[in-house]
C-alpha cells in the first residue's frame, strides 16, 4: 500500500487496516469472522511490517493478547465479529476496570440482516455494558478516520475504545483519503502495579469508581471531537447514528434539522439541547434503539419515532428506500423513492454451495450412508453448515457448540446416534473443552474432525493446524490426533474422504465402538490446494454407460449436470473421483484435462 | 438528493463480479469522480446468487435504492430477472445470455425455465442480451467474460471508454492484458443498439 498521502478505491476493510498503520499500530491480533477478517489479512501482508500481528486461536485468547499489549503500552488492535466479542465478553468487561496504557481498539464489526452470521446482535450495547466508548462510523472514510481519533481516546482516557463497523462499512468500496504509515513505533514494557492489573475485590471496588467518573468526560469529548454533532433547520429532526445516517443525508430535505451520532456514550445534556428545540424527533438507527432510547429519556414531551412506535423495523439492514419509508410513517417530507417493484417470485434458488470436489461433501455422504436419516447430526460454524443442504446438518448455535450440543443430546435420553461435525478451525478455538467433557462424562457419540487445514469460510487465514502463521513464518502444526487422545478419546481415525470405500468402513468401525469417538477427515481445501498449485485430471460421463439414475446429481456437486436424461461433468471438475464411486454403473471414468 | 449514476452488478459467485466492479470504481478514479460500492463477500461466494452495488460520483451510502438503478449488468440470464426489480422505469439491463442452473435445481429435480423463458420475463425491460461465452472464447479466453460484459455495457455508463480500458489494463493480471483488451471491444461492438 502507498506510503504517500492519496486517494485509493479500496474496501472499507482496507482502509481501516491502513488507518491503523497510519496511527502506528504496534500489535494486532483477531480471530477471523465475515465482515471483519480483510483487517488483520491486510496488516499480514503488508510487505513491510514495523508491528507484530497475529491469528489467535479464538477471540478470548486474540483479546487478552492485545489487552495485555496495550498494558505494555504499544497501540494495540484486536479484530474479531460481532458474536466473536461474545467469546471474548469475559476479558472485556473487567479491561474497562484495568484501562489501558497503550491505545487499545477492539474492531468488533456487525451484521445487520445476518448476511454472514446467526444472529443480529448489537456491539454498541457491549461498549454500554463494559462502559466504553464506542465509535459507529457512516462512510468508509470516516471508518479511516476515526481508527486514528480511537487510538487517541483511548490514550486520553485509558480506556479500551470499541469500533464498530457494519457490513456495509466492512464490504463496500469507495475512495478513500488516506495519510502517510506511522513511523514512531513503541516497544512494550510492562509495569507492574497489581492496584491496576490483580482485580481482586478490593482492588476492583476502587477501580469500578474510577471507571463510573470517567463517564462523562468522556461523553463531553466526543461532542468536542465533532463526532456527535447537529444541524438545526426547522421544527422537524432526525437523528441517525452509523451507517444509516448516510441514508438519511441522502434523502432529508434541507429544513430538517439532524444530528449525526457516531459515538457513545452519548452526552445527555448535550442531546437534550437538541431534541427540546424540536416538536418532534426521528431516530434512525440499524439493529438496537441504543440511540433511541437515550433519546427517548430525554424527550419530555416531544414526540418520538423510531423502532419502539414501529415506524423502522428491529431486524435486518435499512438502505435509502426503507429510511424513506420511516419518514413517511412518521409524517416528514423527504427526496427518496418509496415505490420499490417487487421481485418476481418463483424462481428457482441459488444457495451457496460446498465447492466442487470438497472433501467435507464426501465425508457428508460416507457418514450418512453408515448412520441413515435417523441419527442426530450436531454441526457447527465453517463452510460446512452447508451440509444442511446434504441433511447431515441439524443443528448450527455457535462456535464449538456440535459437541456439547452433541453431548447434551446423548445424555438427555434420546436414543439416536449422535455424530457431531466441526472443522478443524473451530475444533481449536471452542471445540477442544466440549471434547474433553464428553469423554470426561462418558458421553456416547461419534465427533468427526472436518479437517481441511485452515480456516476456509472466512478466506483461508491460517490456524494451528496449518503450519504456517499469520506472519507467514512456520510453525509446528498441532496433532489433532494427540489432542484428541490427550481427551482421553479410546478410538481416534484418520480417513481420506477422497477414499469412499475406506471412508465408509471408518465409520462402520466407530458405529460398533463405545463411548466418544473421533473421526479426523483430513483433505486439504481444495481452493488453497489449487492456489498452491494441486491439479488432478478431470472426469468424464461415459453417456454410454450412464442410464440417468441420477446418484451422482443427488450427490450434489456443482461439477455435475444433468441433461436429457444423462449426466454430465463439467470444467468445474477438481478430480477428486468420489462421484466416480457413488456411480453404480461405473460411468464415470477419469480422463478430463487437467 | 443523490447525483449519483446508480448500477448493479449482478451474477453467480466465482464469475468475476468483483473484478468487474473494481474497474469501474477504479475508472471512477482516473476520472477524478466519487464512487461507493458494496460486494457480497463470505459465504454467499461459493456459487451462490451475488450482487455488488455501484453508485458513479456517489457521495451517500453504497446501497443502490430498488427502482432506481440506471443499468444492470448480469452475468446470468436468471440473475437478470432475480434482479430487475432494481431496475428503473427507463433504465437498461445488459445481460449475458448464458444460464448456470443452480445444482440444487438438478438435486431436487426442480422445473428449471430455459433462456427463452427467463428472456420472456424481461420483455418489458430495455434489454441488451450479450453472448458473452463466445465472445470471450473468440477473445481468447473464457475467463474475460466479465471483460466482454463492461465492454457491452460501457455504452450505457458515464465514463468514457478510454478511462475503462485504462482500469481494465491496470486490474487484469499482466500476461492477460491483450485477450482482455480485446475482449472488451469485442463486448463493447456486441452491446452497440441495434
Amino acid at each position: 500500500m502507498s506510503r504517500l498521502m492519496s486517494i485509493l478505491y479500496m474496501l472499507g476493510n482496507e482502509a481501516i487496516a491502513h488507518a491503523c498503520i497510519e496511527a502506528n499500530l504496534d500489535f494486532a491480533s483477531g480471530y477471523p469472522g465475515t465482515p471483519s477478517s480483510e483487517v488483520v489479512d491486510v496488516l499480514r501482508t503488508q510487505e513491510e511490517r514495523d508491528f507484530y500481528v497475529e491469528w489467535s486461536v479464538n477471540e478470548k485468547v486474540a483479546f487478552e493478547n492485545a489487552l495485555a499489549a496495550a498494558w505494555t503500552g504499544v497501540r494495540s488492535l484486536v479484530t474479531m465479529k460481532h458474536v466473536g466479542l461474545n467469546v471474548a465478553a469475559d476479558p472485556l468487561m473487567t479491561s474497562s476496570y484495568t484501562g489501558v496504557i497503550g491505545g487499545f481498539v477492539i474492531l468488533s464489526a456487525d451484521d445487520p440482516f445476518a448476511h454472514s452470521s446467526q444472529n443480529e446482535q448489537d456491539s454498541r450495547i457491549y461498549a454500554h455494558f463494559a462502559r466504553i466508548p464506542c465509535l459507529d462510523p457512516a462512510t468508509l472514510q470516516e471508518a479511516h478516520d476515526m481508527i486514528l481519533t480511537a487510538f487517541d481516546l483511548s490514550e486520553e482516557f485509558c480506556l479500551p475504545v470499541l469500533f464498530r463497523p457494519t457490513t456495509r462499512i466492512c464490504h463496500s468500496k469507495s475512495d478513500v483519503r488516506l495519510g502517510d504509515a506511522g513511523k514512531s513505533h513503541r516497544k512494550g514494557e510492562f509495569e507492574k502495579d497489581p492496584g491496576q492489573y490483580v482485580v481482586i475485590p478490593a482492588h476492583t471496588r476502587i477501580l469500578h469508581k474510577k471507571l463510573n467518573q470517567k463517564q462523562k468526560p468522556v461523553s463531553k469529548r466526543l461532542v468536542e471531537l465533532g463526532i456527535n454533532y447537529y444541524e438545526i433547520k426547522g421544527k422537524i429532526a432526525v437523528i441517525a447514528s452509523g451507517v444509516a445516517s448516510s441514508y438519511v443525508r441522502e434523502i432529508i430535505p434541507d429544513d430538517v434539522s439532524y444530528a449525526k451520532i457516531g459515538a457513545y456514550p452519548i452526552d445527555e445534556e448535550w442531546l437534550a439541547g437538541f431534541v427540546e428545540l424540536h416538536e418532534k424527533v426521528l431516530v434512525v438507527e440499524e439493529l438496537a434503539p441504543v440511540v433511541e432510547e437515550v433519546v427517548r429519556q430525554v424527550a419530555c414531551g416531544v414526540v418520538v419515532y423510531g423502532k419502539k412506535d414501529g415506524c423502522i423495523p428491529y431486524e435486518g439492514e435499512l438502505d435509502p428506500g426503507s429510511v424513506a419509508v420511516a419518514f413517511d410513517r412518521a409524517g416528514i417530507r423527504h427526496h427518496g423513492s418509496t415505490s420499490a417493484p417487487s421481485p418476481v417470485e418463483g424462481l428457482p434458488p441459488r444457495p451457496p454451495l460446498l465447492c466442487a470436489g470438497c472433501g467435507h461433501r464426501a465425508t457428508f455422504y460416507a457418514m450418512k450412508k453408515v448412520f441413515g436419516n435417523d441419527a442426530i447430526y450436531p454441526s457447527d460454524i465453517g463452510c460446512y453448515t452447508l451440509g444442511l443442504q446434504l441433511g447431515t446438518v441439524d443443528t448450527t448455535i455457535c462456535m464449538g457448540a456440535s459437541i456439547t450440543v452433541g453431548s447434551g443430546i446423548a445424555h438427555s435420553g434420546d436414543e439416536n446416534e449422535i455424530i457431531c461435525t466441526i472443522g478443524d478451525s473451530t475444533f481449536l478455538h471452542t471445540g477442544i473443552p466440549g471434547l474433553l467433557n464428553a469423554t470426561y462424562n462418558n458421553a456416547e457419540m461419534t465427533v468427526v474432525i472436518l479437517d481441511n487445514r485452515i480456516t476456509a469460510m472466512t478466506g483461508h487465514q491460517p490456524n494451528p493446524n496449518t503450519g504456517v502463521t499469520a506472519r507467514g513464518d512456520a510453525s509446528p502444526p498441532v496433532s489433532l490426533e494427540a489432542l484428541c487422545l490427550a481427551c482421553s478419546v479410546s478410538h481416534v481415525e484418520t480417513i481420506d474422504p477422497y477414499d469412499l470405500t475406506a471412508s465408509i468402513d471408518a465409520f462402520r468401525r466407530a458405529k460398533e465402538k463405545k463411548g466418544v469417538k473421533v473421526i479426523i477427515a483430513r483433505q486439504p481445501c481444495v481452493i488453497n490446494a489449487k492456489r498452491e498449485g494441486l491439479t488432478r485430471k478431470r472426469y468424464d460421463v461415459d453417456h454410454d454407460r450412464c442410464n440417468g439414475c441420477g446418484s451422482c446429481v443427488r450427490y450434489g456437486c456443482p461439477a455435475i449436470e444433468f441433461y436429457d436424461g444423462k449426466a454430465s461433468i463439467t470444467t468445474l471438475c477438481s478430480g477428486c473421483g468420489v462421484c466416480a464411486d457413488i456411480c453404480p454403473f461405473g460411468a464415470i471414468r477419469k480422463g478430463g484435462k487437467k | 438528493m443523490s447525483d449519483s449514476f446508480d448500477l448493479l452488478i449482478v451474477g453467480v459467485g466465482g464469475q468475476g463480479t468483483i473484478l468487474a466492479s473494481n474497474i469501474i470504481g477504479e475508472a471512477c478514479l482516473i476520472e477524478g469522480r466519487s464512487v461507493r460500492s458494496a460486494e457480497t463477500h463470505g459465504m454467499a461466494q461459493r456459487g451462490g446468487s451475488v450482487e455488488t452495488h455501484i453508485r458513479i460520483d456517489g457521495t451517500y451510502g453504497s446501497l443502490v435504492t430498488k427502482g432506481s438503478s440506471e443499468l444492470i449488468i448480469s452475468f446470468d440470464v436468471l440473475e437478470a430477472v432475480r434482479y430487475r426489480h432494481y431496475l428503473k422505469k427507463d433504465g437498461i439491463m445488459v445481460t449475458s445470455k448464458n444460464l448456470i442452473v443452480p445444482t440444487s435445481a438438478f438435486q431436487s429435480c426442480l422445473d428449471m425455465p430455459s433462456v427463452d423463458s427467463l428472456t420472456g420475463m424481461l420483455s418489458d425491460v430495455n434489454l441488451c442480451m450479450v453472448d458473452a461465452v463466445s465472445i470471450a472464447q473468440d477473445a481468447g479466453s473464457i475467463l474475460a467474460q466479465n471483460i466482454v460484459m463492461i465492454g457491452a455495457a460501457s455504452h450505457y455508463m458515464p465514463l468514457s471508454k478510454e478511462t475503462l480500458i485504462d482500469a481494465v489494463t491496470k486490474l487484469v493480471p499482466p500476461k492477460t492484458v491483450d485477450i482482455n483488451k480485446k475482449a472488451f471491444e469485442m463486448g463493447r461492438d456486441a452491446g452497440r443498439k441495434k
